[in-house]
């Protein structure tokens, strides 16, 4: 999906010599700042305009009601869980993204296509399908229901649950950012570190890690937010009770439906506050990808 | 290197082909395969004629003709400005042009729910926006397309974008030193190169659009007929007690999505090739 | 060679680890004599267990010296049943219809089937009706029933399919429909046609659609439980909203009961018993009036009388019983369905 990492080779954007600007290769300062104006006005409508209407109504009651809000048992609570959450789910699939990019490109083999579109599948699903299904698979009538019961083992409605329907969400992530990137890499370089013998750990290491890091990162950035993020299959899953079993987005929408708006709003602020720091890590990753 | 990579099969030395492998196939059915093969088995125990019952309901076909609509209607709207707006963040210099580079990332990382919370109370009759309009937007399927929108911009930018910015400057400048119109190179040069990444945005958005569901739910209004998304139906259906007929409707919605996958990667398989044909 | 298989294990090993890690971290119940009960039940009873549960708490703590917790679980009474039918472990429920509790009962045989029986009232120790929130000075003028089909008012209710409420909100107006049409079912069915054709957005929940007839000020007149319209008022804007209660209403009974198999498997039955009959003592019958529920204490009744509008009541048993409603009314090919063929 995103590739933004692909960017480095081409330096042709920046700067042109005189000559020619002779030919029409660019367009007048008209069509340009129209240009620019018309995508600014769509991404306030869109992207900025609800951004500033969630810290709007979250300080509307002033500061120390938003920081009540967020310092509340329950919310510290959503705040704890949601973070648990990102510790389980974002390492295993890391380790996952970097074993199948491997798989895939550092060999040929059938059904290749299949295999990536496989992958792609949880960015397609319906996230109240995703949910679904883990009930189906391990709820009380689900297919493993009696034996999770028999054996007091509880995964939905409980860390598990919300673990493993995040997992399938955020699946693709570390995966997707990592084959493309690893397939313009080829394979020459492992080659030549295996067939000086290096053992295949110390090339991956000293060879391959170094070339996918900021990659790796960048998956691994989008990965966390959306983890932070997911809502509809957590919603599923999860059994709403309070300071259990309820990630941050579940808190707000608990927070909206007790009419406590300015809450839900503080905590929505928080979590665009982490959006916000997201984005920053990973364009301050994108300028060290142009340096180097 | 595709070319080295097929020439190669798999004389190659490098190690660990069975295991990565195996790990990835195990993991992936885990995770993912046997989960989705729930909805399909839990399908199977209706009847065929009870099946297109379910799926051929008039409520439902309007939910997948308002999802479909509103989807495509989304997608278009962001092919349009998504791809103006990769052009303007890989060829202009502006004021405040990285805040606006890092902002189109924010439906990613925000959550969705979040996301239908405040655009709804922006584009409701009394909202900062819906109240300069004489037509409600919120609660109509405008609403949603709004929130799809919102939902699939990214999906489109950060697919042209690299594009845009991997485009080499020679051929354009080939194109204008012939004599091409700014106008007739963009047409005819640039946007030729660019079609393949626009095509794999808008179907990304697209089939992120049909499934979602925290932030339409909120800007929906959800009247039957009229503004009620697939996903809703099958928690409706689910609210009733009626699992089964939930996963007749999710097996619609997941072939969908799966052949829609399948066909952005055979996109990308053609262009590839026409790429290493060349 | 060796080690790249070797790292590729110990991928797994770890995977397997923190799944599992996540797996065990499940703690449960009265391993130090405490009680934890988890009370599973519907959006607007928020407010009404906060107060209760510590209530119940500390008389129980003086009763018998053992501390009790309580974790909550709100949500649509729909998704809340079908989530304790999932593997939720509740050891009671409290939800908006019997419905939804049959559902529990019937597919998993949590608890008898003849639950209702087991405390007193058909198990609804407060009870509630339906009700008209509208703007204030109630500029459209709306008195009853009959004012929400006309055609210059927009109502806002939530979706029958969905929300519990909203099944209680179409069986009063139903019922109002029936006794001014006779019984003639034909016009009932167009004047509940006339009715849906006049509501603006139906969410999914009853919380939903207050949010929408309040804050985005859409709607002249929101049908809601009486406890909420009360809420809202309170919550929201007491110079913004009037209370209309319309002649004729249904009596809304929000049941609660004892999940057998999970407090037989937790071993807090005693407590759950306890815990539900203290609703119908009289400090429990006086909270549930203060939440604006109806108390079915005749003397705490009167004393709250003054924000209990009495009115004609029909209950769930004019329909005959909620199996036979839900089939009538709400299940697929239901009046309801009929509504928007």
């Amino acid at each position: 999906m995103t590739k933004p990492l692909e960017v480095k080779q081409e330096s042709s954007i920046s700067i042109r010599s005189g000559a020619t600007k002779s030919y029409a290769l660019q367009e007048s300062a008209f069509v340009k700042w129209s240009l620019i104006t018309i995508s600014l006005v769509f991404l306030s409508l869109f992207l900025i305009l609800p951004l500033v209407s969630i810290f709007v109504t979250a300080l509307e009651k002033g500061w120390a009601t938003y920081v009540a809000s967020i310092t509340n048992p329950d919310a510290l609570a959503a705040i704890k869980l949601t973070l648990t959450v990102v510790l389980i789910v974002v390492p295993l699939n890391a380790i996952f993204g970097i074993v199948a990019a491997w798989a895939i490109t550092k060999f040929s083999f059938k059904g290749k296509n299949v295999l990536i579109t496989l992958i792609d599948l949880p960015f397609a699903v319906s996230p109240v399908i995703a949910g679904l299904v883990f009930i189906l698979l391990f709820g009380a009538q689900g297919v493993f229901g009696d034996w999770l019961f028999q054996n007091d083992i509880k995964i939905v409605f409980a860390l598990p649950g919300i673990v493993i329907a995040t997992m399938f969400v955020t699946f693709p992530f570390v995966a997707r950012e990592l084959i493309p990137l690893m397939q313009m890499q080829g394979i020459t370089e492992e080659e030549a570190s295996i067939s000086l013998g290096a053992s295949g750990w110390k090339t991956f290491f000293l060879v391959t890690l170094p070339n996918i890091k900021w990659g790796l990162l960048y998956g691994l950035i989008l990965c966390n937010a959306r983890t932070i993020g997911e809502f509809g299959a957590v919603s599923v899953v999860s059994g709403h009770i309070r300071g259990m079993t309820n990630t941050m987005p579940l808190h707000i929408e608990i927070l909206y439906n007790e009419y406590q708006f300015t809450s839900a709003f503080a905590v929505a602020s928080l979590m665009s506050i982490l959006a916000i720091i997201t984005i920053i890590i990973k364009n301050i990753i994108e300028w060290k990808v142009k340096d180097v | 290197m595709e070319l080295t990579l097929k020439k190669r099969k798999r004389n190659t030395i490098i190690p660990g082909f069975s295991l990565t492998l195996g790990y990835t196939m195990l993991y992936l059915s885990v995770i993912v395969l046997l989960p989705l093969s729930m909805v399909f088995f839990n399908t199977l125990s209706l009847s065929w004629s009870e099946l297109w019952e379910t799926i051929a309901h008039p409520r439902a076909v309007a939910s997948y003709k308002l999802s479909f609509g509103t989807a495509l209607a989304a997608g278009l709207i962001n092919v349009v400005f998504g791809t103006i707006i990769a052009w303007v963040l890989v060829r202009y210099q502006f004021p405040g042009k990285r805040i606006v580079d890092g902002l189109v990332d924010l439906p990613f990382a925000l959550p969705t729910a979040v996301a239908g919370i405040a655009l709804a109370t922006l584009y409701s009759p009394n909202g900062w926006i819906g109240q300069f309009f004489d037509f409600k937007i919120a609660f109509t399927p405008i609403g949603i397309v709004i929130a799809l929108i919102f939902i699939g911009l990214p999906f489109v930018v950060r697919t042209v974008q690299p594009v845009l910015q991997n485009l080499s400057r020679e051929i354009e400048e080939a194109s204008a030193s012939l004599g091409a119109t700014r106008l007739q190179t963009f047409t005819k040069v640039i946007f030729p190169e660019l079609l393949p990444a626009i095509i794999t945005g808008f179907s990304l958005a697209f089939a992120r659009s049909l499934g979602e569901y925290g932030s339409v739910v909120f800007i929906a209004g959800n009247m039957p007929m009229k503004t009620e998304i697939t996903p809703l139906i099958i928690m409706t259906k689910l609210e009733q007690y009626d699992y089964v007929g939930a996963t007749a409707i999710a097996t619609v919605m997941l072939v969908t999505s799966f052949a829609l996958l399948l066909l952005i990667n055979i996109i990308q398989w053609y262009t590839n090739r026409k790429f290493n044909v060349q | 060679m060796r080690k790249k298989k070797k790292s590729v294990l110990l991928a797994g090993v770890i995977s397997s680890a923190l799944f599992l890690a996540a797996c065990g971290g499940d703690k449960q119940v009265s391993s130090d004599g405490k009680f934890e009960i988890l009370n599973v039940s519907y959006d607007p009873t928020r407010e009404l267990y906060v107060e209760f549960n510590q209530a119940f708490a500390e008389s129980w703590k003086e009763q018998t010296g053992q501390d009790v917790t309580f974790q909550q679980s709100h949500g649509g009474s729909g998704k809340q049943g079908r989530a304790v039918i999932d593997g939720l472990e509740a050891d009671v429920v409290t939800l908006a219809l019997a419905y939804d509790i049959d559902e529990i009962a019937q597919s998993r045989q949590l608890l008898n089937e003849d639950w209702q029986t087991e405390f007193e009232h058909n198990s609804s120790p407060y009870t509630s009706t339906m009700v008209f929130l509208v703007r204030k000075g109630n500029p459209k003028g709306i008195k009853d029933w009959d004012d929400l089909v006309r055609d210059d008012v927009s109502v806002i209710t939530p979706n029958p399919k969905t929300s519990g409420g909203a099944r209680w909100n179409y069986l009063a107006a139903w019922g109002y429909a029936e006794k001014k049409f006779n019984g003639d079912e034909k016009q009932t069915q167009e004047f509940m046609k006339q009715l849906f054709g006049n509501v603006e957005v139906l969410d999914s929940g009853a919380r939903g659609s207050t949010t929408t007839f309040v804050e985005r000020e859409i709607g002249d007149v929101l049908i809601a439980w009486e406890n909420e319209a009360y809420l809202s008022i309170n919550e929201l804007g007491v110079d913004e909203f009037e209370i209309i209660t319309p002649s004729l209403s249904i009596l809304a009974e929000p049941p609660v009961a004892i999940v057998d198999k999970v407090v037989d498997k937790k071993g807090t039955r005693e407590v759950a018993q306890a815990y539900l009959e203290y609703l119908y003592s009289e400090e429990g019958q006086e909270i549930a009036a203060k939440n604006y529920y109806r108390p079915r204490n005749e003397e705490v009744l009167e004393k709250y009388k003054d924000q209990f509008q009495s009115l004609e009541l029909i209950t769930i048993e004019d329909f005959g019983g909620w199996q036979e409603a839900q089939k009538t009314h709400f299940a697929d090919g239901g009046t309801f369905d009929e509504i928007y063929q």
